[in-house]
């Protein structure tokens, strides 16, 4: 505390240092452990079962930290596929609302992305990013479990 | 009285058992991979959660629920395991720390983690919350009379001493229980307490992620959930010593004694996570007629063949 008292700067500085690796800690644990949960709208389940995929030994997606919860009150990434319809609107809003945030939103097929081969149905609420901000698109119908595990860490490099 | 604050807050208390549970954990998801060939997270990803869980997220307390039990029970929780992780632990470092009869007292602490898990699903206010908590509570009712017995007959196996220090001072000069047919016996109950103890496959009603969506801790988030967490890593790391104290010997922590003592520790998380990777999970009413018939029945055995000198 003496030398504190003598130059502000070098407390300063050191505060600031202290500050960058606290904020890196825990960006770096956000990252290391992601945990999804999976909302399918009006889906054709093709995407469902390729989510499904990316956590079987062949892919492994745990290996990143990331694994399959429950409850979206656990979870930091919400992963939707299917076109989103009026019903599924309502939904969709509630369960991003309950989940504790730092939230992440990835859409995932041509559905979740744009609205794919609904976009002009009367029905149709709007792509995802229409409702709630989406940070990863995974275009594809279905996208390949590669192409779902390629986004995923482009979106942890991102982070 | 700073000596005995650093027993709780650090060594062996709270500190080294959170260290020690969160690496277990790690091992135990990793041996999980294996079973299931692959090739499963780093081995400090409990920690990774921990630090998400209490660093990054939010806490979301539920509109209608009661905030102060719903946010103190994992508080609770936490409490408990420590003090019950000091008692374990110092007698098995070899430290006689303990009194007369402390064991029933580590048999009271053991539950407060079950049983504040239930309170706080049930103050969470959830449906889902108060099923998986009511599922707890059958299963606690199912454990608790044998884990009683085992302990009971573990009692007496040990001249009718009481203290932990005592019981393994009782192992260290004689042979170890488990050298025994009814140590053997009472170390399969015993394991399968831990196993219900503990919430793992086959007895993980009470948290089933896919039936009831992590049923007793559906409304947990963020900090509040992590040292609910915390508390079971930490339980993974005191049940298996307290296996090892009651049946195996203990361990002496000297030399070449120090590696028999990680391979004993080793060998019951693994046989753990064993069961827990090759069983499927139980209705409630099978789990309770397991612990209420078959397992009670083996531990009455084991209580006669020992009277008998077995």
């Amino acid at each position: 505390m003496d030398e504190c008292i003598g130059s502000n700067r070098h407390c300063a500085e050191l505060f600031w240092i202290l500050k960058i690796v606290a904020v890196g800690f825990k960006d770096f644990c956000f990252k290391k452990s992601l945990w999804l949960f999976h909302y399918g709208g009006a889906s054709c389940n093709n995407c469902d079962i390729e989510i499904l995929d990316c956590l079987t030994p062949r892919y492994d997606v745990e290996r990143f930290g990331m694994k399959l919860v429950g409850s979206p009150r656990h979870a930091d990434v919400l992963l939707v596929n299917g076109s989103i319809n009026q019903r599924d609107k309502d939904r969709l809003l509630e369960v991003y609302d309950q989940m504790s945030k730092p939230v992440k939103v990835v859409a995932i097929g041509a559905c979740g992305c744009t609205g794919g081969i609904f976009a002009e149905g009367n029905t149709f609420a709007g792509p995802v990013d229409k409702l709630i901000p989406v940070d990863a698109y995974i275009p594809g119908c279905p996208p390949k479990p590669e192409a779902i595990i390629a986004g995923i860490v482009k979106l942890i490099e991102t982070m | 009285m700073g000596e005995h604050i650093l027993y709780f807050f650090i060594y062996p208390g709270f500190l080294f058992t959170a260290v020690v549970g969160g690496i277990i954990a790690g091992v135990d998801r990793k041996l999980t991979a294996a079973v299931q060939f692959r090739k499963g997270p780093p081995i400090l990803q409990p920690f990774y959660d921990f630090f998400k869980l209490l660093l990054v997220k939010e806490t979301i307390v539920p509109a209608n629920g009661s905030k102060i039990t719903f946010l103190l029970a994992p508080v609770f929780a936490l409490c408990g395991v420590s003090i019950a992780a000091v008692l374990i632990l110092m007698p098995l470092l070899g430290v006689n720390s303990g009194f007369e009869g402390d064991i029933i007292v580590i048999f009271y602490l053991l539950t407060i983690p079950s049983l504040t898990y239930i309170i706080g699903a049930m103050a969470s206010g959830n449906p889902l919350a108060s099923v998986g908590a009511s599922r707890e509570m059958k299963l606690i009712i199912g454990y608790e009379l044998t884990f009683l017995l085992v302990i009971a007959a573990i009692i007496y196996k040990s001249d009718l001493e009481t203290g932990l220090y005592e019981i393994l001072q009782a192992q260290q000069s004689g042979s170890s229980h488990i050298g025994s047919l009814s140590g053997v016996l009472l170390f399969i109950a015993g394991m399968f307490c831990v196993q219900a103890k503990l919430g793992l496959v086959p007895f993980d009603m009470g948290e089933a992620e896919t039936e009831i969506a992590e049923g007793a801790f559906i409304e947990y988030s963020g900090s509040a959930f992590a040292l609910i967490k915390l508390s079971k890593y930490m339980l993974f790391f005191i049940l298996p010593a307290l296996i090892i104290l009651l049946l195996m010997g203990g361990v002496q922590l000297s030399g070449i004694h120090i590696l028999w003592a990680i391979l004993k520790l080793v060998a019951v998380v693994l046989l753990i996570t064993l069961i827990r990777n090759t069983n499927p999970r139980l209705k409630i009413n099978q789990a309770m007629r397991f612990f209420f018939v078959w397992m009670n029945a083996l531990v009455v055995i084991a209580i006669v063949l020992s009277y008998f000198g077995y």
